[in-house]
């Protein structure tokens, strides 16, 4: 046990060794004016600041090694402003260590705890100020008290009640319906099979109806990727097979892990991926989870043409696109 | 008395008359505070904070804070004549037409990463040195509380611009509140206003950004620099410092000069830093929609490892009863993050109660005479840069040619064996540090002078090391081990056998040491 044992002693703190501008006049006055020289080039800075911001032009581009081509006023007024202030601290500090005092002075702790007599006193009034308003006697009012307090706190919460809307089938649903047509986005041009090639993809989005507007939140459910591939490549059960067309296979472009646009396709080897979290869906196989965090495929969308020959929507989406939530029945 | 002082005498009576402050002033203005390079790491955040207000209040004198759609007509012609929110449009808005707009927004940006920085490496300073232990566990947890609100600050922070990056990192967000069991989506409808991305999120954080957690934050900060000044700060084991004492340099004027200088040089950083290298560029992303992502999408760094745990984990969901669970969102989201919050806040009363230790402490431990302490941080840390690196394990797997999978695979089993592996080896190290440190009480410095013996052996020449150094390496309390017995004094048995079977199990890993020279050590040396 280290205490019992005689330890090596403590020497003290060692003595103050003293700087050249401590005894030295001269080295005194170099110190003083290396600190003028900072507070100098700080005023500088800002007249740098100063002339960018008033007469440097805005379209001036200036190529620097390393970053590249940057814009000249943003640059200088930055330089200009990092100088102003980067030396104004410069010539504190170099004041402080070479001219202010720099012997270490020792100051006395104390410990934290309060004394014996102190403490006891504040008990003896706690209790005295408690039992003058009687809380432990006035179980009624206590209760009371106690009740009221509880039910304050409802109050506020309920008034967040109207911070949103419930749910209800919100998340279930998207715009997409029976004979919907698939429209290009951007560009809301409605496609035919012959459109795309083999390999081919494309971003699409539900027709709207005259008079209807795109909102975000629509393009947050409805968003759909059409990928063709030749037909003998598929590998679906005939249900599945049944919701492509002609080669053309329409999933939910929004991954059913965390909500990103799965925009990466891979021709070569037929998989999706999603960007944010590298979920890989395999397209072939019902774009079936092959690698990373995603638990579902994409749902498909079931697709067919119209009589004028353009691509539409058989049905709405059997489940519900985007990320997982509580209510969903994923069996 | 010259005119000067006469009317600078007038006014502080004048003051001290309705204030009493010249008692508190006198005592408080000779404060001294111990030097040391690492008690800047705090100093860096608080003024990357202060840098934060100020650049911030500039940024909302422009900013609109609506999802309110616009046709954008400013001067960046790429995005010309595109709808987008008000909050985008007026985001270039800043950084093209105002004067000094980008440049504030860089600096805005570059210190906020810079506060969580310097954040996180005076939370590792502090606890690798000890200095939570008696009486600091409160600030320990203010700083925990400041770190926790940073990362939610930061995150809000730089979603309000409304870009097609900040929109993506919403939406992720977004599917985390989903996946909150039961209520989980009226949550996230009461936070949206409706369903995803809807127009009220934008104007609602931004008042949490601006107002809310600012205020906090300001409230936490005063509290924990008060608890500094109040309980003074520690320092380091070196000759004339004790428990008892704090030696360092007064307030006025060398710590005014030094602590007032720094916050023009931590300033002048920013600055510089934020005029040289642009970051989040948001007019090359373009507008957020749903539907469009860009590849490489990274969230900045202190979410990085939290996007990296989520980018690791297997793809498991509980289908049942028509409810689904996704544990693929929860356990790296909200449950990992969870555990390690916490356990990072109850750290100091954890290792109290392994040690038993309950006595104050005001001189800071050197990391390797804790070697269970500085390798659980090691474990920690190793744990936190695996995820960081799955984090960004795309663009890592571009810049050195593999694949996503092999990184991923890399981050899965690394994640679950390289913590372990740095727990050992870093305790490992701290014991053969503290040999070293024998090695060199005991025998002195290699002085690279080689002798030659009379026999013709040659030996090295050591030199012995000062006597404040032989101190510094040796004051250290090495701790012994609890031996709670299973009964007490009458042989009866106590409750809680295994409750202290375990504590003293743990207190004698705690306690693994070298031994550390003692003076007697020193003097049979020189006998030899």
């Amino acid at each position: 046990m280290s205490h019992e044992i005689e330890a090596i002693k403590d020497p003290g703190v060692p003595a103050h060794v003293h700087r050249q501008a401590d005894s030295d006049p001269k080295a005194e006055k170099k110190a003083e004016r290396q600190v003028a020289i900072l507070f100098g080039l700080s005023a500088v800075g800002t007249l740098l600041f100063i002339y960018s911001y008033i007469w440097l032009p805005e379209d001036v581009f200036i190529y620097l090694p390393v970053l590249g081509t940057t814009n000249a006023k943003q640059l200088f007024l930055g330089l200009g402003l990092a100088l102003s202030l980067f030396f104004i601290g410069a010539g504190a500090i170099h004041w402080a260590k070479t001219l202010m005092p720099d012997e270490e002075v020792i100051a006395m702790r104390h410990e934290m705890r309060s004394e014996d007599s102190d403490r006891k006193d504040f008990v003896a009034s706690a209790k005295e100020g408690a039992a003058a308003a009687g809380l432990g006697r006035r179980s009624l009012i206590k209760r009371s008290l106690g009740l009221s307090l509880g039910l304050v706190g409802l109050s506020p919460l309920l008034l967040l009640r109207d911070l949103g809307p419930l749910p209800g089938k919100d998340l279930e649903t998207t715009s997409w319906k029976s004979g919907t047509r698939l429209v290009t986005d951007p560009g809301d041009r409605p496609i035919k099979p012959s459109d795309l090639e083999v390999g081919a993809v494309a971003q699409v989005l539900p027709a709207l109806a005259p008079g209807e507007e795109r909102t975000l939140n629509n393009i947050g459910k409805d968003a759909v990727l059409l990928i063709r591939l030749r037909p003998e490549e598929f590998q679906l059960d005939a249900e599945k097979l049944a919701m492509t067309h002609e080669g053309i296979i329409a999933f939910s472009k929004i991954c059913s892990h965390m909500g990103c646009a799965v925009a990466l396709y891979e021709q070569q080897t037929k998989h999706l991926l999603c960007p944010c979290h590298q979920s890989t869906f395999d397209v072939p196989r019902g774009a079936k989870v092959i690698f990373g965090p995603a638990a579902r495929p994409l749902p498909q969308l079931a697709i067919s043409v119209d009589q004028e020959g353009y691509l539409v929507a058989q049905r709405p989406f059997s489940e519900p696109v985007g990320p997982s939530y509580w209510e969903r029945n994923s069996q | 008395m010259t005119a000067r002082e006469r009317i600078a005498g007038t006014v502080a009576s004048y003051v001290d008359e309705r204030t009493g402050a010249a008692a508190w002033m006198k005592k408080n203005l000779n404060k001294v505070f111990p030097d040391h390079w690492s008690f800047l790491l705090g100093e860096i955040a608080l003024y990357s904070f202060i840098i934060l207000l100020l650049s911030g209040t500039f940024l909302t004198f422009w900013f609109d804070p609506s999802q309110r759609e616009v046709i954008y007509d400013g001067n960046y012609e790429p995005l010309s004549g595109l709808k987008m929110s008000a909050a985008y449009a007026s985001t270039l808005h800043i950084s093209f037409e105002v004067r000094g707009g980008l440049l504030m927004r860089q600096i805005h940006h570059w210190a906020a990463l810079l506060f969580m920085v310097a954040i996180v490496v005076h939370l590792l300073r502090v606890y690798f040195t000890g200095a939570f232990r008696k009486p600091r566990e409160f600030n320990w947890i203010i700083g925990v509380g400041l770190l926790t609100l940073g990362i939610v600050e930061g995150f809000l922070g730089y979603s309000l611009p409304d870009d097609l990056l900040s929109g993506t990192g919403i939406r992720i967000a977004e599917a985390i509140i989903q996946a909150l069991p039961v209520v989980g989506s009226y949550i996230s409808f009461f936070a949206f206003g409706g369903a995803f991305p809807g127009e009220a999120f934008i104007p609602r954080i931004f008042t949490v950004h601006v107002l809310l957690l600012p205020g906090i934050f300001l409230a936490l900060i005063t509290v924990h620099l008060m608890l500094v000044w109040y309980q003074k700060h520690t320092q380091y084991p070196g000759p004339g410092r004790t428990e008892k004492n704090v030696v360092g340099f007064p307030l006025l004027p060398v710590y005014m000069a030094k602590a007032g200088g720094f916050f023009f040089i931590v300033f002048g950083v920013t600055a510089f830093l934020s005029a040289v290298a642009s970051i989040n560029p948001i007019w090359l992303y373009g507008p957020y929609t749903p539907g469009q992502i860009s590849a490489g999408s990274q969230p900045d760094w202190y979410m990085g490892w939290l996007d990296g745990l989520v980018r690791m984990a297997p793809p498991l969901e509980t289908h049942a009863f028509g409810h689904t669970i996704s544990w693929n969102i929860l356990i790296p989201g909200l449950i990992l993050p969870g555990i390690m919050f916490t356990g990072l806040a109850l750290y100091p009363f954890i290792e109290s109660w392994i040690s038993g230790d309950k006595r104050e402490h005001h001189i800071l431990d050197r990391p390797r005479n804790v070697p269970n302490r500085t390798a659980i941080g090691a474990m920690a840390l190793t744990f936190t840069i695996v995820g960081l690196l799955n984090g960004g394990n795309d663009i890592i797997a571009t810049t050195f040619n593999l694949t996503i999978n092999q990184m991923m695979w890399f981050s899965r089993i690394g994640i679950l064996v390289l913590p372990p592996i740095a727990f050992v080896v870093t305790k490992r190290l701290c014991l053969s540090l503290q040999r070293a440190d024998r090695d060199l009480v005991l025998h002195g410095r290699e002085t690279g002078t080689l002798l030659r013996m009379p026999s013709g052996e040659f030996v090295e020449v050591h030199e012995p090391i000062s006597a404040e150094k032989a101190w510094t390496l040796t004051q250290h309390e090495q701790p012994v081990p609890l031996e709670l017995s299973d009964t007490d004094t009458r042989g009866l048995k106590r409750p809680g056998a295994i409750k202290n079977k375990l504590r003293n199990r743990m207190s004698r890993a705690n306690a693994v040491a070298v031994p550390k020279v003692t003076a007697q050590d020193l003097k049979e040396i020189e006998h030899h």
